[in-house]
């Protein structure tokens, strides 16, 4: 029963860790970026998250419809003020640009809220918990897999069902076309990361309530929503939710053998991933 | 194809210099320990660590366009095998130097066999994950004081020399190598046959792999060399701190950020990079460090703003300004005066 306990458990962590990479995921579908401040942009939501929190006296979970655009647009700025003049056939401008923002935004938080470990107060449904059997889940944990699958299900709905979907699809598939058929890339990329940061904003403050942050655990968070990304496939929404549970669960086993091993049991699943399935278990992109 | 009042060299006017002048820095920062103070003396053996860590990133992210940010999985492990070799196995610190880099190349191989299968971007992170994967497990080994780190023993520090002022200069002595063996590695290994595949890779790698070079062998080749030396590095570096602990070892700010910083702003892609970046980025902290975060954002706006206006660096804009080069990597057609 207490394996059950931790594959439930694990699963449930695995929406953490889908949200994490449900960003990361669409803005490399639309334009091949690989973001490497996005764990440092998660660290940021939080952190916006913990200033709504104090200054307006909101619930964390309310704090979401100050914070989900507030980073939205951060993102339409980022995307067009900086990134758009990295993007070409050479990978390294947005890698080392995106490296230098995430060295930025880290340094940032960490002069604006110090080192010191911070936590979202979420009240009662930090503790409450539903039994099922002789399972107990945590409702916070329930909540943050329900929210994964809400969002991943929009996002699905919004690439493939509407006009701003095929827009994206258009620019993925070939940006020079897809501007001569009147759509403006540029603005559409600007559009994606919105998206994207609007996502990675829900993951910031899910990742607040749930544990304690500092501005160096960004890089971590990355890292995290990579392996969901590239054990689920490439450009396959859905296969980055299993990824992250896959990932999420091989953590809370690893955890139940030796405390010392959840992280390296997450590293290693997504290792043994790698060289059995080098393009995820299901891919949808072929580069 | 050759007219006989053409010919084909590599050589210039500025690299002979460029040379010679090499030769007398050189020899004047061998003689150090005879005219610099002992904070000098330290400042300049971490000037040239970072020297060699920066070359060697260059090598990979610049000709083989492999890029890493995982570099410090190997500066980490070579300080962890210097203080396991020296420690347990009883060897001398610089014979534990030597052997630490025939490890750090056998280390990589598995390590590259995997992560190959990752492209461009991916394989960046991937290279993360790896450090990761070395960070927590060290961090586990509790014969070398798992999370909380060990120190070396005193006995093994005296081996090295028995006076403090020996021991100074002598790891002075073998950054300075350090970096002198880095340069020069690189620099012949792109003069040789496989630094030519390099290059050609660098330059379009479509059309390298359509001449028949081998891609993945030469990108191999690069990155377990680049291992191993980048672990004597790490062994190194530990043999001057003297403690070493898991997030010490394996800082991604340390190791890799930095060292990136570093080759941008010096110019990705040219040896020269490295070194000018190399001396702005101390020059940089010796004078901003007491801002402490606000350096750092610093360096990372610079860092940016390089890569976005003038993506080949200080080097590259004198480079293309002046037509200079230091050292002799590119071919010049020159007409024979007698012709």
């Amino acid at each position: 029963m207490e394996w059950v306990n931790a594959v439930v458990q694990g699963t449930l962590l695995g929406g953490l860790y889908a949200l994490f990479a449900a960003g990361l995921s669409l803005i490399f579908g639309v334009m091949r970026l690989v973001n490497i401040a996005h764990g440092d942009l998660i660290v940021l939501g939080a952190y916006l998250g913990l200033s709504v929190t104090t200054l307006l006296g909101l619930h964390p979970i309310a704090a979401l419809i100050v914070v989900v655009p507030a980073m939205a647009l951060i993102g339409y700025i980022l995307q067009r003020g900086i990134l758009n003049q990295t993007l070409g056939k050479d990978i390294l401008p947005p890698l080392l640009v995106t490296f230098g923002l995430s060295v930025i935004i880290q340094n940032a938080l960490l002069e604006t809220y110090s080192a010191d470990p911070q936590k979202m107060n979420a009240g009662a449904l930090e503790t409450a918990s539903v039994s099922i059997g002789s399972l107990s889940l945590g409702l916070l944990p329930v909540l943050t897999f329900g929210i994964a699958i809400v969002v991943i299900a929009s996002l699905q709905w919004m690439f493939y069902r509407t006009s701003l979907g095929r827009a994206f699809r258009a620019t993925s598939d070939n940006q020079e076309i897809a501007q001569l058929m009147g759509l403006n890339r540029r603005h559409i990329f600007g559009l994606a990361m919105a998206l994207a940061l609007g996502v990675t904003a829900i993951a910031g403050i899910m990742l607040g309530i749930r544990t304690s942050f500092d501005p160096s655990i960004g890089g971590g968070r990355l890292i995290f929503g990579f392996e969901a990304v590239i054990i689920g496939g490439l450009g396959n929404l859905w296969g980055t939710l299993i990824g992250g549970v896959i990932l999420g669960v091989a953590q809370t086993i690893g955890a139940k053998i030796d405390p010392g091993w959840q992280l390296l049991a997450g590293h290693i699943a997504f290792l043994v991933i790698l060289a059995v399935r080098p393009n995820g278990l299901f891919p949808r992109i072929n580069e | 194809m050759s007219t006989p009042n053409l010919n084909v060299t590599r050589t210039s006017g500025v690299t002979k210099i460029a040379a010679l002048l090499g030769l007398v820095v050189l020899i004047i920062l061998v003689a150090a320990p005879y005219w610099a103070g002992r904070a000098d003396m330290r400042l300049m053996g971490e000037i040239f660590l970072y020297l060699a860590l920066a070359s060697l990133w260059n090598l990979m992210a610049g000709y083989a366009g492999l890029v890493s940010v995982g570099q410090q999985a190997y500066v980490g492990f070579g300080g962890y095998m210097l203080f396991a070799l020296t420690m347990f196995g009883g060897l001398h610190p610089i014979a534990a130097i030597v052997v630490t880099g025939a490890l750090g190349a056998i280390i990589a191989v598995p390590v590259a066999l995997l992560i190959f299968r990752l492209r461009g971007a991916y394989f960046a992170i991937g290279t993360w994950v790896i450090a990761e994967v070395f960070r927590l497990s060290f961090a586990q080994a509790s014969a070398l004081g798992g999370g909380s780190g060990s120190s070396l023993p005193v006995g093994i520090v005296r081996s090295l020399a028995s006076s403090r002022s020996g021991r100074e200069h002598l790891s002075y002595w073998l950054a300075l190598a350090s970096a002198v063996i880095v340069i020069a590695a690189v620099y012949f290994f792109l003069r040789s046959r496989n630094g030519l595949a390099l290059t050609a890779i660098r330059d379009n790698e479509l059309a390298a792999g359509s001449l028949g070079i081998d891609i993945w062998r030469t990108k191999f080749i690069v990155y377990i060399v680049t291992a191993a030396l980048t672990a004597m590095i790490g062994a190194l570096i530990f043999l001057q701190k003297l403690r070493i602990s898991p997030d010490a070892a394996f800082s991604v700010n340390d190791w890799t950020a930095f060292v990136i910083f570093i080759v941008v702003i010096g110019g990705i892609g040219t040896i020269e990079g490295p070194i000018i970046g190399t001396l702005i980025f101390f020059l940089l902290r010796e004078t901003l460090a007491d801002l402490g975060t606000i350096y750092l954002m610093v360096l990372g706006v610079v860092a940016i703003v390089i890569m976005l206006k003038a993506p080949s660096g200080i080097w590259g804009l004198l480079r293309s300004r002046f037509d200079l080069e230091l050292f002799p990597l590119s071919y010049r057609v020159k007409q024979n005066k007698k012709g």
